[in-house]
């Protein structure tokens, strides 16, 4: 039994360990992989505010995660065939510019996450999770249709983006500015839930009708929350955008959310670390179980069948003995 | 445009809605009864299809595949409903949806690692692989039409076996209190088991009939499971009814959307951005549909309060 702010502590100073230590014995794809767990616990902390604090099961994170990442696909696309996005009525080019790219990635994904907040949070319950993953899959439809940016064989960008004083084709360069960014906003995301924006989010989720005598409105707020959180997975997006070098439709598919969610899950719903937990455990997974069986997928599907039936407060849970996040 | 094609492509949408109607069916009454929200049904949909296609090939007989395809996958549904499903009434949504995520994954590696990665073919039955003479000069293929009638069949016999008989009048006190139909002595788990194969059995019977004009591949029911959540959502959740017109009102607007619109766009516009433009558009269209109904009617055209 170990107390969760300490394990918190544990995790995070192995996610900076491993990757140095692997830096110096020149294991470079350990700290591919290390990027990977940042850029992917990144999407799980976005989701983690709206599942997590706000109780709004999304299955359409994916649309947020997606849209960061043509955001970096459709500004380094321009940028490196040197074709203005557009000429009239003003001239607009691509970027190979980090944090143009990542300004655009959340303001688009705010924006969507907007559209899609304001219908869907009309409903709730089971309304919400279908008509999320509806909205999910409609963009998933259009990137596949539409031919301009790679339709359905997606985008190749053959440099990684530049940030102002780092060399981001190394590696542990990468993997420290992405490392930065998530404890930035693991740091945000926990001033947040403490924050009275955050208790009232929190209140939503524990009873509707008292949030409401007490004169606050939980549309509003859930609406305020869904965006922030479409905000984080839209960086996440553009980040892995980045890694990969790479965009297609398949960020934008409902499997997406569905390995979003599962991050969020297997740590433990609402713990601040959880997504982080949860990301390692699934790169870890997907990298040993792959490497033996074709069908790896197997095992995490059995695995997250015994974590819902078995382990409510998912792997922290496990090891904090606690199942409740909060209370 | 000539009136035979057009009647024909809206005989496709009427048929595409008749299979989505055989998928939303089972999920809604899963849904309406038990409160369960069931990823894992283009899974049993899926596990129609390779079983149909399988047998089928096995045995060279459409009809044995077709009832391997409407058993198996009611046997597949009982034994999801007994070891996992059981345990999930009493659980919140998300676990409902982490669960049944998990079934996919399960069920779509499992499946791959049987069949292998590559999609498996099934033939229309050569009696109805031709096609049939319809009024107005219209010619049809007699396998499309055949899954309209056989649609249309079990929508009937879903109604009367809702309205007509004992395990109805179980399913719809079901549906309106579940501790109180427990408390009368109705076995319960016994009930829910039998929706849920009922469901699954539809799921896989779609599955088999669309194996046959589509490829039958790992990961085929979730696109239609999508749809089916769109349908359910239009019509109301745990209404059959309203199933059966979401279905039928995605279908013809998907279908024809993806007809007229490239033609629409192309009367002011050149030809090769107005089928872009028209196809990109038509493929978000149900989705449009759907946020249009929800601005009207959040509950959907059907739904009670939820």
């Amino acid at each position: 039994m170990i107390r969760e702010t300490h394990l918190n502590a544990l995790i995070w100073l192995l996610l900076l360990i491993i990757p140095l230590a692997a830096w110096q014995m020149g294991e470079i794809y350990t700290i591919t992989l290390a990027t990977k767990i940042c850029v992917l616990a990144l999407a799980g902390v976005g989701l983690n505010i709206a599942l997590g604090l706000g109780g709004m099961i999304s299955l359409g994170h994916a649309a947020f995660f997606g849209i960061g990442g043509y955001a970096m696909g459709i500004l380094a696309n321009h940028a490196q065939s040197y074709i203005p996005i557009m000429e009239h009525p003003f001239l607009i080019e691509g970027t190979k510019y980090m944090p143009v790219i990542w300004l655009l990635a959340i303001v688009m994904s705010g924006l969507a996450a907007l559209a899609i907040g304001a219908l869907s949070l009309r409903t709730n319950g089971a309304y919400f999770i279908m008509i999320t993953l509806a909205f999910g899959q409609m963009l998933y439809f259009f990137a596949i249709s539409w031919p301009a940016y790679g339709g359905e064989d997606g985008l190749a960008i053959y440099v990684r983006n530049e940030f102002p004083g780092l060399n981001t084709l190394v590696p542990i360069q990468f993997f420290a500015l992405c490392f930065l960014i998530l404890t930035a906003v693991i740091f945000l995301s926990s001033r947040l839930e403490n924050s009275r924006f955050g208790l009232a989010l929190q209140a939503t989720r524990q009873n509707e009708t008292r949030t409401r005598t007490v004169g606050l409105t939980p549309y509003k707020i859930r609406l305020i929350a869904f965006v922030i959180s479409g905000m984080i997975c839209g960086l996440a997006g553009a980040l892995s955008a980045d890694l990969n070098r790479f965009v297609s439709p398949v960020m934008l598919s409902w499997h997406t959310s569905g390995e979003i969610m599962i991050f969020v899950i297997l740590g433990g719903t609402g713990r601040l670390f959880a997504p982080l937990v949860g990301a390692a455990i699934y790169i870890m997974l997907e990298h040993f179980l792959g490497g033996v069986s074709d069908y790896w997928q197997i095992f995490l599907g059995l695995l997250l069948l015994m974590v819902v039936l078995f382990a409510p407060g998912g792997v922290i849970g496990l090891l904090t003995k606690r199942e409740a996040a909060h209370d | 445009m000539s009136l035979a094609l057009f009647a024909e492509q809206l005989l496709n949408g009427v048929q595409f809605g008749v299979m989505l109607f055989l998928m939303s069916a089972g999920l809604t009454l899963v849904f309406g009864v038990m409160g369960l929200i069931n990823l894992a049904h283009g899974s049993l949909y899926m596990v129609g299809g390779f079983l149909c296609a399988a047998v089928a090939a096995y045995t060279g007989s459409f009809v044995l595949g077709l009832m391997a395809a409407l058993t198996g996958a009611a046997a597949a549904g009982v034994l999801v409903e007994m070891l996992v499903i059981r345990r999930l009434y009493h659980r919140d949504h998300l676990d409902q949806v982490l669960a049944t995520f998990a079934l996919i994954l399960i069920f779509s590696e499992g499946t791959r690692w049987i069949f292998g990665s590559f999609p498996l073919f099934l033939d229309v039955p050569e009696i109805l692989s031709g096609p049939v003479s319809l009024p107005l000069g219209i010619q049809y293929p007699a396998y499309r039409l055949m899954i309209i009638v056989a649609g249309l069949a079990v929508a009937l016999g879903l109604y009367l076996l809702i309205t007509r008989t004992r395990l109805g009048i179980r399913i719809r006190a079901g549906e309106s209190d579940r501790e109180m139909i427990a408390a009368l002595g109705v076995d319960i788990a016994w009930l829910y088991t039998v929706v849920f194969a009922l469901g699954a059995a539809l799921a896989g019977f779609a599955g088999a009939l669309v194996g046959a004009i589509q490829s039958v591949q790992i990961g085929m029911g979730e696109p239609v499971l999508i749809l089916a959540f769109v349908v359910i959502v239009i019509g109301g959740i745990g209404s059959v009814k309203g199933a059966l017109i979401g279905a039928l009102l995605v279908g013809l607007t998907d279908t024809m959307g993806r007809f007229l619109l490239p033609q629409f766009f192309a009367t002011f516009m050149e030809n090769a951005s107005a089928t872009t433009i028209g196809s990109a558009l038509a493929s978000m269209l149900i989705y449009i549909l759907m946020a249009g109904v929800l601005i009207f009617k959040p509950q959907g055209l059907f739904g009670g309060t939820s």
